[in-house]
């Protein structure tokens, strides 16, 4: 069965098809087989037995990646016992990893991928849930919303290491932002020194570290720069903070957050440093009170590589009207639709597998009927590693249940 | 809820009435014959209408219309959330008032015309569920005012004596076209107290925002939050006791309101002693006060119904209610209003089952559907949220039109404010609470151009003359 899947082909013909990496195609065809595509063009040879999709009048685009969520980690917010993204105790979790807390059952997967979302970032830590304390979260994990399994989900784990220099991580720092910033550039230089010391560690020859050998032993791939850093900071002042570190240590930085970025797009761009906004962002509070509707736009026009994410996990689905909303406010249609596919690809490292509709990549295709981010438009197919994903999930079957009265119980 | 990594004030701000985290307040005094105010007449600058209670006006509104002048929109499409959408419309306003709408409208010279091409103009926009004020920005304990989370029921406090005119988020709300919120307190409690139901323009003052005519809301909550508040302080800690509190709460305003009654009938002897808690319960009771009941559970709303039955009250509108579309015969026959959002849901165990189809479920059973915010941010993009329900809506199979998806973030949050006869609709006579659109307002990419709130230009995306910005904010932008 599984062999039969992984060979089937199927042909999406006749859309218009946006590869992100390219100009959009008119009547074209996205060939898919063995879940990987095989060629996207307008003269592409179908194959014969090859299932056709027509997707005449339709838009076809890459599956849309979420740049940071908890998918798989929250079940119910308000529930703690279905959450798995956080560890109390240690605010220095370089080495916790998330993947293992990820629920391959949970109902929030199929209720955001028959949306368009195929992809997600899993973050440890608070995202938008309070207490946001901590100044190491830990390791985020890259997923595709698809798999029975964790190992059959996984894309890529750790796909980055998640900090926190925003007003939040203050407790970490004993109350102050400066002591924040001192007490992670201590961690990284113990960690640095653990690398050269590992055999007087483990004698008891040094002194003490300020993190234990695990947490410090994860943060080795940081520090080599083969690890993206996700910083969440907001206040323009901790966005330089976490700029000035990233130099100190060339570390390979992620801006998340970055609420008061659009003032210093020129900064955040010259240190090549990517960000994950959340466009729909605007409320003012101590930690950003430049917060703006038009912040994904103006880093995007200054020239930073910016990817998109929505915070409220169960909601990822709505990602594409954060798209839509950063359109509106400014940034290119283009830019945005790269910002949810190609982008968070790249700056996750995994663009060789994901992001855009090339032979090659990773077979996560959408079918639209129209703009993806307009409210107008439905999701025809969703194709996750090739595999055409049912559109169900427990909301569609509550409808049903309750689409006439009395219930069909 | 979206700001990344923000701090724990703020984010229980924005949970205020999903959470139930910590809110209080009330609301604007209820002129009890409002709702039979005509349209076409001036709207009375809120004097206060006296009170059933016998006590005459409290707290009354100080709201004066802002001079203007006339003013035409030109070749717009005009959706009046009165059944139609006119292409190559006008509309002219003057003195607060709609003075015509349709394809042909003349304007006096010295009105001010704008050029509608390629813009959609809608009422303005209404949200019932708003907590702007009472848990303002920035955030912190200091801004916090939206729970009087000292015990369940708080029936004595009114909304309008926590507002804070200067929260930084009413500008952004006006911008999005918000013209009249109903400003509630939270959910912690299970009566919270009194709502307030305010024009949302720059004030000094809450007196001079509270919309004339409105009716008081009176807020209270089933299910999760007050039983996770008190249940460890006393109780309730069970829905069983959420509903026994509710009940002997309404039987002592009974017998108040009787006495009061009977006073105010023969005025024999000493007034009774004045209670505030059952003053608000007894203004339920009387028809005066509407409740606006935070309920997500369609079992739990049903109860709600009952024990309104049991007391002879109405429910105006149940609050996030993701679960309507199970009762949704049961609602449209007891002519309560829901409030709801297009696609919240899975935040809590009460709200596992909230669905894209809600509200369009509610609308074909013949309901009254709100699209509402309880938040922040979802209030600068009610139309947004709209557009999304009747859009998953019609691929469900249900016929939701354009004009029904206007009428809720429009006409019908108007309704379950009562205040449907003054504002909601574009028609000849109701207040000149007008919005200009850059492109269609059930698109992602339309958004607010120009705002008038009783034909005063609130808020002008092309003009900073015209882009308030609250005491909190000055000096403080780059």
């Amino acid at each position: 069965m599984i062999a039969f899947l992984l060979a089937q082909t199927i042909a999406i013909t006749g859309g218009t098809v946006y590869p992100v990496s390219g100009p959009k195609i008119e009547h074209a065809t996205v060939l898919i087989s063995g879940g990987r595509i095989v060629a996207v063009g307008s003269n592409v040879a179908v194959p014969a037995g090859a299932t056709r999709i027509d997707a005449a009048g339709k838009w076809v685009t890459p599956g849309f990646i979420d740049g940071a969520g908890q998918m798989g980690l929250r079940e119910i917010g308000a529930v703690q016992n279905t959450n798995e993204s956080s560890v109390s105790g240690n605010q220095v979790a370089a080495s916790f990893n998330v993947l293992e807390g990820i629920n391959p059952a949970s109902t929030l997967i199929a209720v955001n991928r028959m949306e368009g979302v195929t992809t997600t970032l899993a973050v440890p830590g608070y995202l938008g849930v309070p207490p946001s304390d901590g100044l190491i979260w830990g390791q985020a994990a890259l997923i595709d919303l698809d798999g029975g399994t964790i190992e059959a989900m996984q894309i890529k784990s750790p796909a980055a290491m998640v900090a926190n220099l925003s007003e939040s991580s203050k407790d970490a720092g004993g109350g102050s932002r400066a002591a924040v910033a001192q007490r992670l550039r201590r961690v990284l230089n113990d960690a640095r020194e653990y690398a050269t010391r590992r055999a007087d560690y483990r004698r008891r020859q040094i002194q003490d570290l300020s993190a234990s050998a695990a947490d410090l032993e994860a943060l080795q791939p940081v520090l080599r720069g083969a690890l993206p850093l996700i910083v969440m900071v907001n206040r323009r002042s901790d966005i330089e903070t976490a700029l000035r570190i990233g130099r100190e240590y060339k570390l390979r930085l992620i801006l998340a957050g970055v609420a008061e970025g659009w003032m210093i797009p020129g900064e955040i761009a010259a240190a090549g440093v990517p960000v994950l906004v959340e466009p729909l962002d605007n409320i003012p509070s101590y930690d950003a009170l430049g917060i703006r509707y038009e912040n994904a736009a103006l880093l995007s026009k200054g020239g930073v590589k910016v990817a998109l994410m929505e915070t409220a996990t169960e909601n990822s689905r709505d990602l594409k009207q954060q798209a839509g909303n950063a359109v509106a406010s400014g940034m290119s249609w283009d830019q945005a639709l790269r910002a949810v596919t190609l982008t968070p690809a790249e700056i996750l490292g995994v663009a060789d597998r994901y992001g855009s509709l090339e032979a090659g990549k990773v077979a996560n295709v959408v079918v639209w009927t129209g703009d993806p981010f307009d409210f107008s438009t439905g999701v025809e197919h969703v194709f996750i590693r090739g595999r055409d994903i049912p559109l169900r999930s427990r909301q569609t079957e509550v409808l049903e249940r309750y689409r006439t009265l009395p219930p069909k119980y | 809820m979206r700001q990344l990594a923000v701090g724990l004030g703020l984010v229980l701000i924005a949970l205020a009435c999903k959470s139930g985290g910590a809110r209080t307040v009330g609301a604007a005094p209820a002129p009890q014959n409002a709702p039979a105010q005509a349209a076409g007449k001036p709207a009375a600058p809120a004097t206060n209408v006296q009170d059933t209670a016998g006590l005459g006006p409290q707290y009354p509104s100080t709201y004066q219309r802002h001079p203007n002048p006339a003013v035409v929109i030109r070749n717009a499409t005009i959706m009046t959330a009165a059944g139609q959408e006119i292409q190559g419309g006008s509309i002219l306003f003057r003195d607060g008032r709609i003075v015509a709408v349709g394809t042909s409208v003349d304007a006096p010279s010295d009105a001010t015309v704008v050029d509608g091409t390629g813009k959609w103009v809608t009422p303005g926009v209404i949200d019932t569920h708003s907590h702007l004020g009472v848990y303002a920005a920035p955030g912190t304990f200091a801004e916090s005012d939206g729970n009087e989370a000292t015990r369940p029921v708080t029936a004595e406090v009114w909304a309008e004596h926590s507002f804070w005119p200067q929260d930084p988020q009413i500008p952004l709300a006006i911008a999005g076209g918000v013209t009249t919120i109903q400003a509630l307190p939270g959910s912690a409690n299970l009566i919270g107290g009194r709502s307030a139901v305010l024009k949302l323009i720059p004030a000094r003052s809450v007196q001079e925002m509270k919309f004339p005519g409105a009716h008081y809301g009176l807020k209270m909550a089933c299910g999760e939050n007050p039983k996770r508040v008190y249940g460890q302080r006393g109780g309730p800690s069970t829905r069983m006791g959420n509903m026994a509190g509710y009940r002997e709460a309404f039987i002592a305003a009974q017998t108040y309101r009787k006495k009061w009654d009977k006073w105010n009938k023969d005025h024999e002897g000493d007034p009774p002693e004045r209670n505030l808690r059952n003053e608000s319960l007894a203004e339920v009771l009387r028809g005066n006060i509407y409740v606006q009941n935070h309920c997500y559970r369609a079992d739990e709303m049903m109860q709600m119904l009952d024990l309104a039955h049991e007391f002879g009250f109405k429910i105006r509108s149940f609050h996030h209610a993701v679960e309507a579309y199970k009762i949704a015969d049961v609602l449209a026959r007891e002519g309560t209003a829901v409030s709801i959002w297009s696609d919240w849901w899975g935040f809590k165990e009460e709200a596992m089952d909230g669905i894209y189809e809600n509200a369009a479920l509610v609308q074909q059973a013949g309901g009254r559907v709100v699209i509402h915010s309880d938040d922040p941010g979802g209030i600068q993009r009610l139309n947004q949220e709209a557009a999304k329900a009747m859009y998953h809506g019609r691929r469900a199979g249900i016929p939701i039109t354009r004009d029904q998806a206007v009428r809720w973030f429009t006409a019908n949050p108007a309704w379950a404010l009562g205040l449907d006869s003054i504002v909601g609709t574009l028609e000849p006579g109701k207040m000149a609470d007008v919005v200009l659109w850059s492109a269609d307002p059930l698109s992602v990419y339309g958004q607010a151009v120009q705002v008038y709130n009783d034909g005063w230009l609130v808020y002008d995306r092309n003009d900073p003359n015209h882009q308030p910005k609250t005491d909190f904010m000055l000096g403080r932008e780059p």
